[in-house]
């Protein structure tokens, strides 16, 4: 595969700042502790990876970074986690603009009950990123193109984006998720409910992405975080087991636990 | 011999009947040996079907006994009496029964007619001869019939099958019964339409704006001639049931709903449901003397000092306001269950977006859950327009066609129970209206089911 052979070319750039930093995260669920003391380095140059079996916390920890664990009203967070430096769990940091800065793409592709344009514009719209009717065009246009929809859809933008097949929603969804210019995107295993060449196109899409976003994906295929990502997080239990370069991580895993995983062990 | 004894005789049959049947069955089963197929039915089965077919032709004639005994005793007594002791009318004749039957129950202690004293003691005699006659048949057939299931048991005998074909005959009888029974109502007020559209003219009903249901015992009289254009009615209907209450309901319960679907923590809401479905149970009789001792005299007051110096103590405000608090856990309670159905993710991938919790509601959940809302509210009118208590005691009856809401006005449910409280002889157009009013209603409100479920249910399937 293509993404593959990319994935491959020189080294990792580690010199440059990284993005996302988290510092000893750890989340709780009443009494349930979830995630026990995360530390790791998000860059924008790579697709970074976490795997792990399920109910290991890396959707947990995933959920961490835009603070869409907000939402669930047990959950209790504590720890460090920095977006270009800034404490994004400090008082003073708006969670609107958080969001904004830092996209999500879902599991399943939730898009809205509203057109395909509507889907795209409506990130735009309640930033306030468009005010004439041209510049919305512009960015409904440019977003679709990037995630590769554009040609699928450019005749019938007004049709509704639930009428889209499931590869084609969660395309959608991330034309959604770029069409406010965020600088993070984190996917929570957005090609799992996918046949395989809708994940095949997701993948390219995601390797189309890297460089301009950091783009963060969880999944439990191996195979896919071996194609799409640069760098690899392996999670176990709560706690992050091993992280550094894909190719490393699965040619040449340091702790006995991520070479069971890798070899199929268990998982 | 009591029916009720009689009743009980045949129950104790049926159990020996049950215990008999079972015995041979249990008898069957120990000579086939544990094993599966030997017999075809387990014991119980065989006790049920020897109890089934003892009890059913006896309840029969129990049955028979008492829908039609007193009526065969009655002709009895009456083909007895000596020609000319009671007069040939109905009326004479029942009172004479009646009378009759006071002296057998020893509620009175002379007679008033002399020939009644003799058809007492005719009627115990006749009435203890049919008594004895259906207790015996119905006894003699019980025992008949168990006995011939009885015979009829075998190791191989499907008594099982048998037994459940009968509770599905049964469990279709007694759904049969609602259904004969709805059906029954609506032929009703079909015929009785159709009798009162044969006086008035279908057209002029619909669509005359003339409401003044009376109609002349006397030819000659003054206002003999009634009008019965129900426009007035529709619009007072409309307007206090769909508009008025649902400028009030439909706002409030869906915030309501809202609150307590996306805000409320789980502790708050599970008192504050409850307490609103509290709300929905308060007999609408309440409601109604609330809205006539209240809320009318406040609105009649606030309408006098706005400089509307004729303002009617019974207004469709008044009525409106109060249908619409009525309605408000009805709407919320729709409007709850469709956004609860809007799956969660849409409401992630809104905040995921950046879109703050009221922009994912206004933008995203409410139209996504629009189309469950819409179904509610419709539901939700079709109630109101039915309502009937509130518009009885705080509309009024007068047929105003105004769009004033200090204005008293009438609605339909208020007409039919002003039609047909108290004495009324059921051949004048003006009683008959009701039943017009009444289908007109129920078809209305029928539409309105019929729409509203097709929309919500049209609506879930899109996210199961």
């Amino acid at each position: 595969m293509t993404t593959q052979a990319e994935g491959g070319e020189g080294p990792v750039q580690g010199s440059s700042r990284p993005k996302m930093t988290a510092r000893d995260v750890r989340v709780s669920y009443g009494d349930i502790e979830a995630l026990k003391g995360v530390s790791i380095d998000v860059s924008t140059e790579d697709v970074t990876a976490f795997i792990g079996p399920s109910g290991c916390g890396k959707s947990t920890f995933l959920r961490c970074l835009n603070r869409m664990n907000d939402t669930v009203a047990s959950a209790r967070v504590s720890g460090e986690i920095l977006l270009d430096g800034h404490d994004i769990y400090a008082p003073d940091m708006d969670v609107v603009q958080l969001r904004a800065r830092v996209g999500m793409v879902f599991q399943k592709p939730n898009p809205f009950p509203k057109s395909i344009y509507e889907n795209v514009g409506y990130g735009p719209r309640i930033h306030g990123l468009a005010s004439k009717k041209a510049d919305m065009d512009a960015i409904v246009e440019e977003s679709l193109r990037r995630a590769g929809l554009w040609d699928e859809v450019k005749d019938r933008l007004q049709d509704s984006g639930t009428a889209l097949s499931g590869g084609q929603q969660q395309r959608l969804c991330i034309a959604r998720a770029i069409a406010v210019n965020p600088e993070v995107i984190l996917m929570d295993e957005p090609a799992s409910a996918l046949d395989p060449i809708a994940t095949a196109k997701i993948e390219e899409l995601i390797d189309d992405l890297r460089g301009r976003y950091a783009i963060v994906i969880v999944t439990h295929n191996m195979q896919q975080a071996a194609r799409v990502s640069q760098k690899t997080a392996f999670f176990h239990l709560g706690t992050l087991v091993e992280y550094g370069d894909t190719r490393e991580i699965f040619t040449n895993p340091k702790q006995p636990r991520t070479k069971d995983y890798i070899t199929g062990r268990y998982g | 011999m009591s029916i009720g004894f009689v009743f009980l005789v045949v129950l104790a049959l049926g159990g020996l009947a049950y215990w008999l049947g079972r015995q041979r069955g249990m008898a069957f089963a120990v000579a086939g040996g544990a094993r599966v197929g030997a017999v075809h039915s387990r014991p119980q089965y065989h006790g049920a079907f020897v109890a089934i077919m003892a009890l059913l032709p006896a309840f029969l004639v129990l049955a028979i006994w008492a829908v039609m005994g007193e009526g065969l005793v009655a002709r009895e007594v009456l083909s007895g009496l000596p020609a000319g002791a009671v007069g040939d009318s109905d009326l004479e004749r029942s009172a004479f029964l009646s009378e009759v039957r006071g002296l057998v129950r020893g509620d009175y202690a002379a007679a008033f007619n002399p020939s009644a004293e003799g058809a007492a003691s005719a009627w115990k005699l006749a009435s203890a001869r049919y008594g004895l006659l259906f207790a015996s048949a119905s006894l003699a057939l019980g025992l008949m019939g168990g006995l011939w299931a009885w015979t009829r048991l075998k190791p191989d005998f499907r008594a099982r099958t048998r037994v459940e074909r009968f509770m599905m005959i049964l469990l279709v009888v007694a759904s049969l019964v609602a259904i004969l029974t709805t059906f029954g109502i609506v032929a009703s007020l079909v015929f009785e339409s159709f009798r009162f559209f044969q006086m008035v003219s279908p057209i002029e009903f619909l669509f005359g704006t003339q409401w003044s249901p009376q109609t002349a015992i006397r030819a000659d009289q003054v206002g003999s001639s009634g009008a019965f254009g129900a426009v007035p009615l529709f619009w007072g209907t409309i307007f206090i049931g769909a508009i008025i209450a649902m400028i009030v309901a439909i706002p409030l319960g869906l915030m309501t709903a809202i609150y307590l679907t996306q805000y409320a923590a789980p502790a708050f809401r599970k008192v504050a449901k409850p307490v609103l479905e509290v709300l929905a149970g308060v007999p609408t009789v309440v409601y109604g003397f609330f809205a006539a001792l209240t809320v009318a005299p406040a609105v009649r007051d606030f309408a006098i000092s706005i400089g509307i110096s004729n303002a009617s103590s019974e207004s469709a405000l008044a009525a409106g306001l109060v249908m619409g608090v009525m309605i408000i856990p009805f709407v919320s309670s729709m409007a709850d269950d469709a956004l609860t159905a809007v799956p969660a993710s849409m409401r992630d991938g809104s905040l995921a977006m950046g879109a703050t919790p009221s922009e994912t509601i206004r933008k995203v959940m409410i139209p996504a859950a629009l189309p469950g809302i819409v179904g509610g509210v419709l539901l939700a009118v079709s109630r109101a327009i039915g309502e009937t208590m509130i518009v009885v005691m705080a509309a009024g009856l007068a047929a105003n066609l105004t769009a004033n809401p200090f204005n008293s006005v009438t609605t339909v449910t208020a007409q039919i129970v002003a039609l047909l409280t108290g004495d009324q002889e059921f051949d004048s157009a003006k009683t008959l209206s009701a039943f017009a009013l009444g289908l007109v209603l129920f078809l209305v409100t029928l539409a309105l089911n019929i729409y509203a479920l097709a929309v919500v249910k049209k609506y879930r399937e899109a996210y199961d």
